[in-house]
């Protein structure tokens, strides 16, 4: 594997990790835009524009879009955060010129007014879809509790009510204020020639306009909160925790990756072992996100509601017990050992390789081999671990529910 | 185009069958253990014991404890899973190839001989009732348990994730009974795919499941398919639709012929329901349809989710869609089917798990494997005219549709059968 990364003259960053070992390559434009760039006016905007992206530009059409990629053969997508958009395509390397001319046609969309009204239908369909997942629900009041005021705290998909109100005008100068070279990464990943590479990408996507727009990143103090939302005919509870960890630049975050391994993994982790494995709840576990400017260490169970309270407290233990104690030589050996084998596996895929690619470029400037990758987490000490959980315990500030309860 | 590929199958002295599929361009190893144990093989009013079963074999084998046995393979960094269907309980695995190798004599220790001890079975069956209590919140998810269990006769539509009412009168014996009958190397097999060396591997797995003994369960009895429509009321932001179909299954002759019509209807974002119902009338967010093969029968299966008001106007639509598809197709729109089924099939060659689930599937539905090369020139071979006639010779007669949501669907709209 070789990286290679440039600048091309309308400020556009290219980078690759050629590999010619692999069958397929894998493309992806990365923007700096997401439901935090976002006001309440405009809320769920981003999401909105990304599918407003395969409706076509000035020479494709919607119907053209869908049919060149699959004629193609191409695995391709979207997906909207609450801090990036990314546009995706992974091909055969005889078909990357066109997947790289479709996929430079997705930043400069349309934006037809029919495209629009239409596919508004389908915007609040997707909404109506989540309402129907108690985890997605969750996740969204958890985040809107716990960001209160802070712009991380905005919903990625919006409202019925700010959707059904957005104009074709109203993203026609969102995505003008945003879709800039300067907030946009493009990374490729897999069997390709640099070189060649680079001349697609000059002949394809010089189009996007230079600039750069620049995100506030607020100080903030997460309160102490509990918030359930209230659903009487649910069968389980719901339960979302959430509170400060490391951020996106935090070189501890490595070590929080490892410790949301050890405490909160879907198996032989300390809340499977207290919680799951005596089937106390159905599932149960401990993540690690990192923003910009921000970090959460964010859990998640979902269980009979009789057991809410009981449960919450078996994790307030494990955490408890965390942070006095720290954790075993033994379970970080093999904390590592899980991350590095996942590390590799994901690795082998052109496909697996773009997201951290992209993000680590997108958010740091900063490339990591996969024997980088195994380097630092095999260099995560006990002492990091230790230095993480003085700065950082897992000490939850949120608590938001979905389900049956109304009190804890 | 060419696809070389080499793949080698062989039976252990027990008469386990082994597909090896060696990559020597990856780093990674993976497997994929079918046990003829599935949900079809639970007793009449046990549906869960072989759920249970999964839940517990992790839980310890061999003198090795539960925490023991999951630090040890964690340690191997090994990626590992249980999933219970209706023929089998399939284990999956993967890791790095020098790991696996370290890795398969624990495995074949906790496959042979889990504790499967009483005091691990009420924190096992709590689980499993706990995921069927989980799927009551989840509409989509219950759509597909419910459609599956109107497509096809008992046992073969039976939710091998369980009933709850069934899982009180499971006893830690039906567990044992189950594992000590169906967990056999007979008619088991086992897929392999990943930078491993053939002669090493072959010694390896015959020092470590060799032993293992056990004669192939005799095939189950198939009872009647339950009349459809059916709705289930559920106050939720969506009504779901299932519909499903009969179809000509993975051996059948016709079978890539059956393949092609469903990835015309909903095989990429080009292909017909996504286009007509989504694209051009805003009815839906998510909506697919797939060939679900056993042995010897299939359906297609397709699911749509919308809000109720429109529900109406999107099963009307969508059935007319898969109606529409005898009147003609074009020469285009398959030629993109094969484009898509083309790079995937090379695509696949970058993930050992998918080989090793492939090789392992293609073994239990043809009793043979499949190369890539054939399945990429019987793709190449598919003509129009034979995907036409093959849509009208199948035309469905009669649709399965079950609903889940604020209010039933009128079904006036499905074909009649005569």
């Amino acid at each position: 594997m070789k990286f290679q990364h440039c600048q091309l003259p309308s400020g556009l960053t290219l980078i690759a990790e050629t590999n010619p070992a692999v069958h397929s390559v894998a493309a992806g434009f990365f923007v700096r835009a997401g439901s935090r760039d976002e006001t309440e006016e405009i809320s769920g905007i981003s999401h909105f524009l990304e599918h407003m992206a395969f409706k076509g530009d000035d020479r494709f059409s919607a119907d053209d879009i869908n049919r060149v990629f699959d004629e193609i053969g191409a695995k391709y997508n979207a997906s909207t955060s609450e801090e990036v958009t990314m546009y995706y395509a992974a091909v055969l390397p005889e078909y990357l010129e066109r997947a790289l001319e479709l996929l430079s046609a997705l930043l400069q969309p349309a934006v037809r007014q029919e495209d629009f009204d239409m596919e508004k239908n389908v915007i609040l369909e997707e909404i109506s879809m989540y309402e129907d997942q108690p985890s997605f629900t969750c996740y969204d009041h958890i985040m809107a509790t716990h960001f209160n005021g802070h712009p991380l705290g905005q919903s990625i998909l919006g409202s019925q009510a700010s959707i059904t109100a957005l104009t074709s005008e109203q993203m026609r100068r969102y995505h003008a204020s945003r879709y800039h070279t300067g907030n946009i990464v493009l990374a490729v990943a897999g069997n390709c020639d640099f070189d060649q590479l680079l001349q697609l990408v000059e002949k394809h996507c010089s189009r996007i306009p230079a600039g750069i727009t620049h995100r506030t990143i607020p100080d903030f103090n997460p309160q102490q909160t509990v918030s359930l939302l209230t659903r009487e005919s649910s069968v389980q509870q719901h339960l979302m925790q959430m509170g400060p960890a490391p951020r996106g630049s935090d070189p501890l975050r490595f070590a929080a990756e490892l410790l949301s391994v050890i405490v909160g993994d879907d198996s032989g982790s300390r809340l499977f072992w207290e919680l799951v494995d005596p089937g106390h709840v159905e599932t149960c576990d401990l993540g690690f996100s990192e923003y910009d400017g921000d970090g959460a260490w964010m859990s998640y169970l979902s269980c009979a509601p009789n057991d809410a309270a009981a449960n919450l407290e078996r994790c307030a233990q494990v955490f408890a017990e965390v942070n006095t104690g720290g954790v075993t030589s033994e379970e970080l050996e093999q904390a590592r050992n899980k991350v590095a084998s996942r590390i590799v596996l994901r690795g082998e895929r052109p496909m697996g390789r773009l997201s951290s690619l992209g993000s680590n470029w997108l958010y740091r400037q900063e490339y990591r081999s996969i024997a980088d990758d195994m380097k630092i987490i095999r260099s995560v000490t006990q002492e990091q671990i230790h230095q993480l959980l003085q700065k950082y315990p897992l000490r939850m500030t949120t608590t938001a529910g979905v389900g049956p309860l109304s009190t804890l | 185009m060419e696809v070389p590929q080499f793949i080698e199958s062989y039976r252990l002295s027990n008469g386990l069958l082994v597909i090896f599929e060696p990559m020597p361009d990856v780093q990674s190893a993976a497997l994929s253990l079918l046990l003829p144990a599935g949900g079809t093989r639970d007793a009449a009013g046990r549906c869960g014991t072989a759920a249970i079963l999964s839940e517990m074999v992790p839980r310890g084998a061999d003198g090795l404890s539960s925490r023991g046995l999951c630090a040890a393979l964690d340690n191997l960094g090994l990626q590992r899973s249980f999933q219970t269907g209706s023929a089998h309980i399939t284990f999956s695995a993967a890791t790095t190839a020098d790991r696996l190798t370290d890795a398969l004599p624990l495995i074949a220790r906790m496959i042979l001989q889990p504790h499967l001890h009483d005091d691990d079975f009420e924190p096992a069956r709590d689980l499993v009732a706990q995921g069927l209590l989980a799927l009551e919140d989840e509409p989509r998810q219950q759509l597909g348990r419910i459609l599956r269990q109107y497509s096809y006769a008992a046992p073969w539509g039976n939710p091998s994730e369980g009933e709850l009412q069934d899982l009180e009168q499971i006893t830690p014996d039906d567990i044992r009974r189950h594992h000590q009958q169906f967990v056999v190397p007979e008619s088991a097999i086992l897929g392999i795919a990943g930078n491993l060396d053939s002669a090493q591997l072959q010694q390896t797995l015959e020092s470590v499941f060799g032993k293992w003994q056990g004669t192939a369960p005799a095939d189950v009895t198939v009872g009647t398919r339950p009349a459809s429509p059916f709705h289930q009321h559920h106050e939720s932001a969506q009504t779901h639709l299932g519909l499903a179909w009969d179809t000509v299954c993975y051996s059948d002759p016709r079978y890539y012929e059956a393949w092609a019509a469903v990835s015309l209807l909903s095989g990429g974002m080009s292909s017909r329901l996504f286009t007509e119902v989504r694209e051009k009338r805003g009815l839906c967010y998510a909506i697919s349809a797939s060939l679900s093969t056993l042995k010897d029968d299939a359906r297609v299966m397709a699911y749509a989710g919308t809000t109720t008001e429109r529900a109406q106007e999107t099963l009307d639509v969508t059935v007319q869609e898969i109606l529409r598809l005898s009147e003609g197709i074009t020469a285009d729109e398959l030629q993109r089917c094969r484009a898509r089924a083309k790079s995937s099939l090379i695509m696949q060659q970058e993930s050992t798990s998918s080989r090793a689930g492939s090789l392992a599937r293609d073994m239990y539905l043809l009793g043979r494997f499949v190369s890539l090369q054939e399945i990429h020139d019987r793709i190449d071979a598919l003509t129009v005219d034979g995907v036409r006639q093959f849509v009208i010779d199948h035309a469905p007669k009669s649709m399965v549709l079950v609903s889940i949501g604020p209010q039933a669907p009128d079904p006036s709209c499905l074909p009649q059968q005569h």
